[in-house]
């Protein structure tokens, strides 16, 4: 390879690697689950930094916090407590579910 | 009850394009049928250990466990698919050559066949896992919907499995010469698609945060969301938001094997495999 094409690879992880090392933990964000429903369901975030949701599941069977938009699927079984990690999100509102009980368990991640 | 056919049918779906590209890929090797067949009882059984254990599984590692046990069993699978895809640069070309007279080549067929049964192994495990959750917690609710949920979870399972079959007949309809190097294609990308959800595994599981920003988004044009999305999630590893290190993952996978298949082919194999071109 020419030394070029090194130059506009080493930029380009560069730019990718840059954003995230340097952003800074937001505060721990709490979500319980009961009778299939996230409480609270709607959460904001700050935009561009990375996050961190402790799920609590409270009903006694295992739930899937599930949500293309946020790219997470995790289980968490009845009972238990389970850490989500967002990624840096640009703006906008990030809807997610639980996939077994999706009538009821709806909830969206507003980042700002 | 459409609830849990659609949810049972895509997950089905997922890890029966695998059986499917699998199977494809076997085309004329002996015994295929039985190596899939562990693979497939293997991951039936693993699923219903991981859904009893999901608890516990998840308490380990920090917390991290369900992240750790995922990206693993998918790095294991991505390990069995590039030493497919290598064992068929030495002996495939043979192979489809000597296809009508079926011999010695074929029996060593078996040798990557135990491969590609861990990896039949890893989809159903995988997705059979969320399957048997799902219908569990249904199933312990009790109650008058839980005959229909479950009817619907049948049903599910039937459809998936009839939309595999037609994937396998599909890609059987490419011509025998040309098949192998279709199947060892997409298994190159099946696998790079494997690693790049490992990655994402890895980054859950708060063990590499690094490259995590979008680095596009094309869930307008094609969301994942979609049958098709899915579909291709599983097939070449479609994301519609995928983050830098997703993408360098993919790209090392396909660049490692694409490397290792034509050292492979360079090399002189010795026996009834090696013949002037």
């Amino acid at each position: 390879m020419n030394p070029r094409i090194w130059l506009t690879c080493a930029t380009l992880v560069w730019l990718l690697v840059a954003p995230s090392a340097m952003a800074g933990d937001s505060a721990p964000i709490e979500i319980t689950l009961k009778d299939h429903k996230f409480l609270p369901a709607e959460i904001h975030v700050k935009a561009n930094v990375p996050s961190e949701i402790t799920l609590t599941n409270a009903d006694t069977t295992a739930e899937e916090f599930d949500s293309s938009a946020l790219k997470i699927e995790k289980v968490v079984a009845g009972g238990a407590k389970g850490i989500v990690r967002l990624r840096p999100l640009a703006p906008g509102r990030y809807p997610f579910m639980g996939e077994y009980h999706s009538e009821t368990a709806q909830g969206v991640v507003i980042a700002e | 009850m459409l609830a849990s056919l659609l949810i049972v049918f895509r997950e089905v779906i997922e890890a029966g394009l695998i059986v499917g590209i699998v199977l494809a890929a076997t085309k004329g090797v002996a015994g295929r049928a039985i190596w899939v067949g562990y693979g497939i009882a293997g991951g039936v059984a693993g699923a219903g250990l991981v859904a009893a254990f999901a608890g516990r599984i998840a308490a380990s590692f920090q917390g991290s466990g369900q992240e750790v046990f995922d990206a693993s069993i998918l790095l294991l699978a991505v390990l069995m698919l590039t030493w497919h895809n290598v064992w068929m640069a030495g002996h495939g070309r043979a192979m489809a050559r000597d296809m009508k007279q079926v011999g010695a080549q074929v029996a060593a067929g078996e040798r990557p066949m135990a491969a590609l049964a861990v990896v039949v192994g890893v989809a159903v495990l995988r997705e059979g896992s969320e399957v048997v959750l799902f219908l569990y917690g249904i199933a312990s609710q009790g109650g008058a919907t839980t005959t229909g949920m479950l009817a619907g979870g049948a049903a599910g399972l039937a459809a998936g499995a009839a939309t595999s079959a037609l994937i396998y007949f599909g890609l059987l309809a490419i011509p025998a010469g040309r098949l192998f190097s279709v199947t060892s294609g997409l298994i190159t990308l099946l696998a790079a698609g494997m690693a790049a959800q490992a990655i994402l595994f890895i980054q859950q599981g708060g063990y590499f945060e690094y490259l995590t920003r979008t680095v596009w988004d094309t869930s307008r044009v094609l969301s994942q969301d979609s049958i098709i999305g899915r579909m291709l999630h599983t097939l070449v590893g479609y994301s519609d938001a995928p983050n830098g290190a997703q993408l360098l993952a993919y790209a090392a996978t396909v660049l490692t094997i694409v490397a290792l298949t034509r050292l492979e082919r360079r090399r002189p194999h010795s026996g009834a495999v090696s013949r002037p071109a």
